[in-house]
């Protein structure tokens, strides 16, 4: 029997109510929200079932709303399937004044890296991890980069005096 | 600043009994900036704590501020050893969130350059393994077929190693007769290469028992840990992104998954091999494929996506209309739809993924690069400990490992 995503969803709202929102197929998945604090249920339930077995963790990573105020931050997790090659987009978001989130890193190894990486360029905190630092940026830099308040450098900027990079000098 | 200890000594304490040694970021034997800070018991691998991040780019911020067009440059410098992959992979990902459906021959011109480019990835590696083992000669005998290469990829678009391959929709150009005759010469030569390649090394006594049994990792662990491509499938899952997702028309090719079963050294090596003979195999279909298409049909090289396929230069100096749209697509000027998709590819070294996500704006609201190796690098600790130091080497080389990408 192939796993449709009916099946998925409706196993989901079986176990987990109303909590499991905005289900939605997109172009290359299917994706679905829930609050933060199920997380980790959720990966286990999908992880655990044996009708779903979504075991393989493609990607987590993360993204910054600053204008959804008291959602800011979504933490999104790829599943994938292998038996029956079935992917899964699964979104938890989280405010920016408290970015705690459960780990997955009991459940997937994979999610070592990964949840360090999301830590590191947008500073969400997860509960559990065992070893949560930096991991490409220094370890001295006090800010999280991907955030969107920090935009990159203007291209038109006149004020740095860098003839090296062909700025300054010749355009005032 | 003083907390961070990045040699751990524990100063004047003669009990201490194994030694700690900085291996890397430049040292010559790792092939990239890659440092690990192994401590050894006598010539024992104990710990190993791997940090990158040497040469991170901050490609997924720059890509916020960039136009489809200019992210296609960066795709290029992740895994560098097959860019074409990663461009293609980029303008596919582009192609869904747009919508575009490409012509059959785009899809064949562009698994030949893909196939290619998993070649060019698949030598190195493998040549590399040799090295680290003591064997140069096959390295430097496949290296002149990596350079034909190389200079297929050039007439094709211009440049080497960074090639910035295709547009979205397909190529900026045909394929010239140059390419043609190139691709005809890689397939007529290129077997007896990787075959006397295969007898220098599969059943060579001083390679297998340097390799087997060496930096193995189960298939249960090797799916925790998020493997993917041919180091997943040496350990005996035939998890593969083409066959899986087929993209670019790969459903029309017959081919195998080579798969190990150990997961070690030796198993990823012969997985690489058995891939080689795959690749040339689509590639020699792909050009039948080729040759079905008559008339019109045989010049078709790209789909037809206006706001985003830059206009013919004949039409640019001549064409209002094409000038004008050279000139938004070149300054980025396109609104593109709303939308959010993953879209992965079968990289050179596992699942190379696009996480993009597009606020209706003209550059990515978000761009995220599932990068294979940066995520099977984290089991490094666990494949070696236990191991000697010199297997730990051909490991790090035989898991192929390219820095550029795990930097992103």
């Amino acid at each position: 029997m192939a796993l449709t995503y009916e099946h998925i969803q409706s196993a989901l709202i079986n176990k987990f109510g109303e909590t499991i929102i905005n289900w939605q197929i997109g172009v290359d998945m299917a994706s679905f929200e829930a609050p933060k604090e199920a997380n980790l249920k959720i990966l286990q339930f999908l992880y655990d079932e044996p009708s779903l077995a979504f075991q393989f963790l493609t990607d987590i990573t993360a993204v910054h709303y600053p204008d959804d105020s008291g959602r800011e931050l979504a933490v999104v997790y790829h599943l994938h399937n292998l038996v029956e090659n079935v992917r899964l987009r699964f979104k938890v978001f989280t405010s920016i004044e408290d970015p705690t989130i459960f780990t997955a890193t009991q459940l997937f190894s994979s999610a070592n890296w990964m949840e360090r990486e999301t830590y590191d360029f947008f500073g969400i905190q997860f509960v559990g991890h065992p070893n949560l630092k930096r991991i490409l940026n220094v370890d001295e830099m006090d800010y999280f980069p991907l955030r969107k308040e920090f935009p990159l450098e203007d291209q038109t900027r006149i004020d740095k005096d860098d003839e090296m990079f062909g700025r300054g000098g010749s355009i005032r | 600043m003083n907390d961070h200890k990045h040699i751990i000594l524990e100063e004047g304490n003669i009990q201490k009994q194994t030694t700690t040694l900085n291996l890397g970021p430049t040292h010559p034997a790792t092939h990239g900036v890659f440092q690990n800070i192994v401590e050894l018991d006598g010539e024992r691998v104990v710990k190993a704590e791997q940090t990158v991040g040497y040469i991170h780019r901050a490609f997924e911020k720059l890509a916020e501020r960039r136009p489809l067009y200019q992210v296609t440059p960066i795709t290029d410098r992740l895994n560098y050893c097959s860019s074409p992959i990663n461009n293609i992979g980029w303008h596919l990902t582009c192609e869904k969130l747009l919508g575009v459906k490409t012509p059959k021959r785009v899809d064949y011109l562009r698994v030949i350059v893909m196939e290619l480019a998993r070649i060019a990835d698949h030598l190195i590696c493998n040549s590399i393994v040799g090295v680290d083992t003591g064997a140069f000669t096959g390295f430097l005998y496949v290296f002149q077929y990596r350079e034909l290469i190389y200079e297929i990829y050039e007439e094709i678009c211009g440049s080497r190693l960074t090639t910035n391959i295709g547009r979205i929709g397909g190529f900026e150009r045909d394929f010239t007769p140059a390419a043609f005759e190139k691709i005809e010469k890689f397939l007529k030569e290129y077997p007896a290469v990787l075959k006397e390649f295969e007898d220098l090394f599969n059943r060579n006594r001083i390679f297998m028992e340097r390799t087997q049994g060496t930096g193995g990792i189960s298939a249960e662990r090797a799916l925790n840990y998020g493997f993917t491509g041919p180091n997943l499938r040496a350990a005996g899952v035939d998890y593969d992104v083409r066959v899986h997702n087929p993209y670019s028309s790969y459903e029309d090719f017959d081919f195998e998954v080579p798969v190990g079963s150990t997961g070690d050294n030796y198993d990823r090596f012969l997985v690489r091999n058995g891939e080689m003979w795959q690749s040339l195999s689509i590639i020699k279909q792909a050009m039948q494929k080729l040759e079905q298409f008559k008339g019109t049909d045989a010049e078709v090289y790209h789909a037809d996506v206006p706001e985003y396929y830059l206009p013919e230069k004949k039409d640019v100096y001549t064409k209002m209309e094409a000038l004008i749209w050279h000139f938004k697509i070149i300054m980025g000027e396109i609104d593109m739809p709303k939308g959010e998709v993953y879209f992965s590819v079968e990289g050179g070294n596992g699942e190379l993924g696009y996480y993009l996500i597009s606020d209706g704006g003209r550059t990515p609201y978000r761009l995220h690069f599932r990068r294979p190796c940066f995520v099977y690098y984290q089991a490094f600790e666990e494949i070696v400990k236990g191991s000697m130091l010199s297997d730990t080497i051909v490991t790090l080389s035989s898991l192929n490992l390219i820095a550029g990408e795990m930097d992103a």
